[in-house]
């Protein structure tokens, strides 16, 4: 076990709390940078996308993670802020704004609506605020399909390429770039989110999180920090929403549907609530279900002549997933990570109710 | 001088008064104690100080200024800090974190120099540390500095609420029954606490206690309240030994004159 002694005030506010926590991450975005080039050696993109497109799941889980594991507040709405995100996009890139400028504009304006949202929706606790965010995502598909000047309704609308400077970024035609532009939004975005955590904001989101109130008793104003938690979260989900839109190149009133939502709480839930790692380990997880179940059909399909077309199958394995991370490791797969770790450093001292916790994210599942 | 000042407090919910024409005053530099019967409302005399709940009548003046024209998340900036009877403290964080929030009314950057951490945050985040660290020290908290609350001991736990209400350098401190599931020791060292906050770091502070024996050893003075009505106020021994008090805690003797006929 590594024992850190801390000399300064730097130890506690640093990013990483030791150089060989540093160098690991050096290695990882080593790491995630080169991917590319195992692609171009292969001669084959086609995973590159799927891997794109876990970071841009990967963002929006973060956004949800703010709100829901540090902030506390359940929204199973999540998908329209992306669908604002997205929507926005298309109209201000659609007007001849350049795509720097629409980019964060398009999260910021989604924020601010989010925002509007949320004021009279923050008033509700636990289970009411879960309810009314779910009617807002049941809305979605409805207000897409009426709004059709700015979103094409059910037909649908294109999502313009990207162009910096005179780059053109296509996810088809170009996946490197889009790889990249896409990896560079999902470590800025952690940047911030560890900016936000080791700083007063962060700290008064989660002391809303484990105690009304004493966060009320400390001075923190709760419907600003709430307020702000979901503009903070809305704008992340609103970029989430302008990428996926990149990414699928054409959206419809189907795209940000309820699915798309609990897919969001369902990744942070099962990469572990409270953590930035967990919106990571979640997006794998709901990136590579399909894609194995894909490939599990081509092997038994071509190996053993059997075919295997069940409806719904995704769906199922999905709630199979959730349901025995619930039972068994309610603290996700970062948690479960954590759990291993200790065990090693700790061996053989570990016990088995050393992360046990007192009390749950949510107010409603408290046992008073 | 006075530094907080109540008049005339009544908190009536619904047909039940729990706070009945209350006045008080806690002096700059003393040490106040609450002590009376459960549901005596002494908790409730707290909350109203807080601002969670809104008196029917009355007034509540602390340092000069009309604390019922502000909310509760403004309280604690006038110097106002406060401990929970039930503990609450923030479970999934840890004692640095708990007492870093104890900050909050000391802060001064905004949301985005925040997010970028900007070097006027990084130097705020410097401030309260050494702050905090301050406090960790006066504590004896060290060992427990980066443990999460929810596997620390129940006497630990009181400690960092404490802690957490001393880190915002507040000019009057309402702890609500410091001493409660405390063994004996803990209670000694929580006595010797409250005298260096009142006489070294000149904190003015107003307390919930049941425990007499740490009530006459820190407060100066003591009021006792009864079912939301003061029924006497002065010294610890004073308070003690008044017929109205004791009538209040142990009955009028009438039970018991029946008990004895009986038999």
């Amino acid at each position: 076990m590594r024992f850190v002694f801390k000399t300064s005030y730097d130890a506690d506010i640093s990013l990483f709390k030791h150089r060989a926590q540093a160098v690991w991450y050096g290695l990882l975005l080593l790491l995630v940078l080169a991917t590319p080039l195992y692609f171009v050696l292969i001669g084959d993109a086609y995973l590159l996308g799927e891997i794109t497109g876990m970071l841009i799941l990967a963002i929006a889980g973060m956004a949800l993670m703010l709100l829901t594991g540090h902030t506390g507040l359940p929204s199973l709405g999540h998908a329209t802020f992306m669908a604002f995100g997205c929507y926005l996009n298309i109209n201000l890139l659609g007007a001849g704004l350049p795509w720097l400028i629409a980019f964060p504009l398009s999260g910021l304006i989604a924020g601010a609506l989010g925002t509007m949202i949320a004021l009279p929706v923050l008033r509700l606790h636990g289970v009411y605020l879960a309810l009314a965010t779910l009617a807002m995502s049941i809305l979605t598909s409805d207000f897409v399909v009426i709004a059709e000047p700015w979103t094409g309704g059910i037909a649908g609308a294109a999502v313009p390429d990207i162009n910096i400077f005179g780059i053109e970024i296509n996810r088809y035609s170009t996946p490197y770039k889009f790889y990249y532009l896409v990896l560079a939004v999902a470590i800025l975005m952690v940047w911030f989110y560890r900016n936000l955590l080791r700083t007063p904001t962060g700290r008064s989101f989660t002391a809303i999180r484990d105690s009304e109130i004493s966060a009320r008793a400390m001075g923190i104003n709760l419907t600003r920090a709430k307020a702000t938690s979901f503009f903070l979260s809305a704008t992340t989900a609103g970029l989430a929403g302008a990428l996926f839109g990149h990414s699928a190149g054409y959206v419809t009133n189907e795209t940000f549907d309820l699915v798309m939502s609990i897919t969001l709480l369902l990744m942070i839930v099962i990469g572990g609530l409270g953590f930035i790692h967990g919106a990571f380990f979640g997006a794998i997880v709901v990136g590579i279900i399909p894609v194995a179940i894909a490939n599990g059909r081509t092997f038994l399909s071509t190996t053993f002549d059997v075919n295997i077309n069940v409806p719904g199958l995704e769906s199922a394995l999905f709630a199979f997933i959730l349901v025995c991370f619930i039972l068994f490791e309610p603290m996700g797969l970062y948690g479960r990570w954590l759990k291993i770790r200790t065990y090693f450093e700790l061996f053989p001292f570990y016990r088995k109710d050393m992360f046990k916790r007192q009390k749950s994210y949510l107010k409603t599942d408290r046992v008073q | 001088m006075s530094l907080l000042e109540i008049e005339n407090a009544t908190l009536r919910f619904g047909g039940l008064v729990a706070v009945d024409n209350v006045s008080l005053q806690v002096n700059e530099g003393e040490v106040f104690a609450l002590v009376g019967p459960n549901g005596a409302g002494k908790s409730t005399v707290f909350n109203l100080i807080s601002r969670f709940y809104d008196p029917a009548e009355g007034s509540i003046r602390f340092d000069g200024k009309d604390l019922l024209k502000h909310t509760a998340d403004q309280v604690p900036g006038f110097g106002i800090a406060r401990t929970f009877q039930n503990i609450e403290l923030f479970e999934q964080a840890t004692v640095l974190q708990n007492l870093l929030v104890g900050r909050h009314r000391h802060r001064t950057t905004g949301l985005l120099s925040n997010i970028v951490f900007s070097p006027k945050a990084y130097r705020e985040e410097l401030r309260h540390r050494a702050a905090v660290e301050e406090v960790i020290d006066f504590l004896n908290l060290q060992p427990y500095r980066d443990k999460m609350i929810g596997g620390l001991p129940y006497g630990v736990r009181k400690v960092v609420e404490l802690g957490r209400a001393l880190a915002s350098e507040p000019k009057l401190l309402l702890l609500d029954e410091p001493a409660s599931g405390l063994s004996v020791e803990e209670t000694q060292d929580m006595a010797f606490w409250i005298e260096d906050i009142q006489t070294q770091m000149g904190i003015s502070v107003m307390m919930v206690e049941h425990d007499m024996g740490l009530v006459s050893a820190v407060s100066g003075r003591v009021m006792a309240l009864a079912d939301g009505k003061e029924l006497a106020t002065g010294t610890a021994a004073e308070v003690q030994s008044h017929p109205v008090v004791i009538e209040a805690y142990l009955g009028t003797g009438e039970i018991s004159k029946t008990g004895t006929s009986r038999a």
